[in-house]
């Protein structure tokens, strides 16, 4: 935890462009029915690069993140995760989702394991890791976000932050090299907000490559390399935090975002 | 917190018990009972028809019920005195005179010690069963031993036990059987075509799980029953046949299976998606996200209905009589065709009813309590 120790949070410069992108995606087109949910996405995210997507709701960005490790499945064009293409291919979804941790919405707790088996269960049985290792494990990155003690209690117990919490140690005991998050904070009270997001800060300041949507741009401005803006399933504009929110170039991201302040 | 709150000395300890207005016997008998003019006119209607069904039908079973007859010197019962008293009290000599013909049917008398032991291994094995603290892998052994060594008891031929062909089988041990088969085999059975009629990636499984359970549900138990019994052998070759038992046994495992399926797709149904896509998350195969994440909290949620289909079908083996084979009931029909008892058909059919009644009265006791220890650890 040296780094979460350090009195300003880092942000790392944008990672070295030579090594190897860690997610591709070469439009990509997805339709629901007639509908069309994802409209020639195309993004690239480098190796430890942490990368917030926003947009307004329906705008397709859950769906595209829940393409990376195939909870969606796309219909046109390419995706690479850690340089292996998804198809229906199942032996190379296996080694997909070893590497992608995911967070949801709605945390998807296994709410009849105790916080600790949801934490080993996938370590034991997808790495085939010892059980006392696994507890091991489980229990340092409980303590990483800030929860050993709720070891034992079963995730109905604990509030919405702690189980968000629970979801993201759940996620990290598979040692993920990607971490995917699906508005981690959008079901929560706000109280319980920023115990997660601080999970999160440190999380992306240990280096782990991110890919976020969300729509807390306090966030997005602090650990963000860049930002993505979708809307009506397109990637409309993405730069730098900084150039995103001060000088937005399209209409459509300055009615976003007016609507955004608005609301806060 | 609200843990803090909870936590606070003598915040909850102001006021330990309500007022006697508010709980208790009397307390739930006025809001109940005499809420009203109208609850009370019913309640004091009500209870007047009860007490004197309940009187009458007292002094029917117990004080002037008959409990033995003598019997002349070739063994045939005088059942005057019960003719005397029929319509004011039971006669309880036809059950002491016929239970050992109605539990155990026409299995040699000398050797009805053997169905009568299997009985109690069957009631035992469902006692183990159900106790949370043996469900560990060697259930099943447990399973596989009590059943062979039930097999052995029933037929006998080895060991110095003399052979007893399955067409001298009858009653409890009948009924327990098919239930006790039924149940084990169609549950998987089940759970494997609900699996496959969720199934979006195998259209052939999807198409054929829907085929099996439409075609079984839209036939009477007692046509299956039939086809198995009297229409599949005639399909069979010359000279290739197997017993009736195992025909009937099979029909009745498919049907049940086809129910029991329903009943844990609608689990399978009412589970958020969300947890499915958390087990696919973390990399789960598809047997283990089943296994440990899908099934366990699906079919927590069907017990009620899972239980229902069991008792339903627990009495629904009753209806193998039509081909000829002598479960319980049928076993209670034939001792009432004995002349000298023939019209003490009440009798017969209480203590046939008393024991269905105690089966399930069981499962139902049971289920409950398998509802209130598993829903503990996961109230949300």
């Amino acid at each position: 935890m040296s780094q979460a120790a350090e009195a300003t949070p880092v942000i790392a410069p944008l990672a070295d462009t030579h090594a190897p992108p860690a997610i591709v995606l070469d439009k990509v087109n997805k339709w629901y029915g007639t509908l069309h949910v994802l409209r020639d996405v195309s993004l690239t995210v480098a190796e430890q690069e942490r990368v917030v997507v926003c947009g307004p709701s329906g705008s397709g960005k859950s769906t595209m993140i829940r393409c990376i490790n195939r909870l969606e499945t796309h219909q046109e064009g390419h995706i690479f995760v850690e340089g292996t293409e998804l198809t229906d291919d199942l032996r190379a979804l296996d080694t997909i989702r070893r590497e992608v941790g995911m967070v949801f919405q709605s945390f998807n707790l296994f709410p009849h394991l105790t916080v600790l088996e949801n934490c080993t269960l996938a370590p034991i049985w997808v790495r085939k890791m010892p059980r006392a290792e696994a507890e091991e494990l489980a229990m340092s990155y409980l303590t990483r976000v800030k929860i050993p003690e709720q070891a034992k209690k079963y995730p109905g117990q604990l509030s919405g932050g702690q189980q968000q919490r629970v979801a993201i140690a759940r996620a990290l005991c598979m040692k993920p090299k990607i971490m995917l998050f699906d508005e981690p904070t959008s079901a929560l009270d706000p109280e319980m907000i920023k115990e997660v997001l601080d999970t999160m800060i440190g999380l992306a300041e240990s280096g782990m490559t991110m890919v976020c949507v969300t729509h807390e741009m306090g966030f997005a401005r602090q650990v963000a390399d860049r930002v993505v803006f979708m809307d009506r399933g397109e990637i409309v504009e993405s730069g730098t935090p900084q150039r995103m929110f001060e000088d937005p170039q399209t209409d459509r991201l300055k009615l976003f975002l007016s609507q955004i302040l608005r609301g806060h | 917190m609200s843990q803090s709150v909870i936590a606070e000395p003598g915040y909850t300890a102001a006021r330990e018990r309500p007022p006697s207005n508010v709980a208790g016997p009397w307390a739930w008998a006025r809001a109940n009972l005499f809420g009203s003019w109208w609850s009370t006119a019913i309640t004091l209607v009500l209870g007047y028809v009860i007490l004197r069904v309940a009187i009458s039908f007292i002094a029917w079973a117990v004080l002037h019920a008959v409990w033995s007859v003598p019997y002349n010197a070739q063994g045939v019962p005088d059942t005057s005195i019960c003719l005397k008293m029929q319509g004011i009290g039971a006669c309880w000599a036809v059950v002491a005179d016929k239970y050992r013909l109605i539990l155990f049917g026409r299995y040699p008398y000398a050797e009805q010690w053997r169905p009568a032991l299997c009985v109690v291994l069957f009631i035992s094995l469902y006692v183990v069963s159900a106790m949370r603290r043996f469900w560990r892998k060697e259930l099943a052994l447990i399973w596989v031993a009590t059943l062979v060594v039930i097999g052995i008891l029933m037929w006998g031929g080895v060991l110095g036990l003399p052979l007893v062909p399955e067409d001298e089988w009858g009653g409890l041990p009948i009924t327990l059987i098919l239930a006790t088969f039924g149940l084990a085999f169609a549950f998987p059975l089940a759970i494997l075509v609900a699996l496959g009629r969720r199934s979006t990636t195998l259209p052939a499984v999807h198409l054929l799980c829907v085929l099996y359970v439409e075609l079984i549900r839209g036939v009477p138990l007692v046509a299956l029953l039939f086809m198995a019994s009297v229409m599949f052998p005639l399909f069979l070759p010359e000279g290739v046949n197997f017993d009736n038992l195992l025909r009937v046994q099979i029909a009745i495992i498919l049907f049940v299976a086809a129910y029991v399926a329903e009943v844990v797709r609608a689990g399978l149904q009412a589970l958020p998606k969300g947890q499915a896509e958390a087990a696919d998350a973390i990399g789960l195969t598809y047997w283990q996200k089943t296994g440990f994440i899908i099934l366990p909290q699906a079919l927590r949620m069907v017990i009620p209905p899972l239980v229902n289909t069991c008792i339903g079908f627990f009495k629904d083996t009753s209806l193998v009589l039509i081909v000829g084979m002598f479960d319980l009931l049928m076993m209670g029909k034939v001792a009432l065709s004995d002349p000298p008892w023939q019209s003490f058909f009440n009798e017969v059919y209480i203590f046939l009813a008393l024991i269905y009644i105690a089966f399930c009265y069981a499962m139902s006791r049971y289920s409950r309590g398998l509802e209130r220890d598993l829903g503990r650890a996961q109230r949300r």
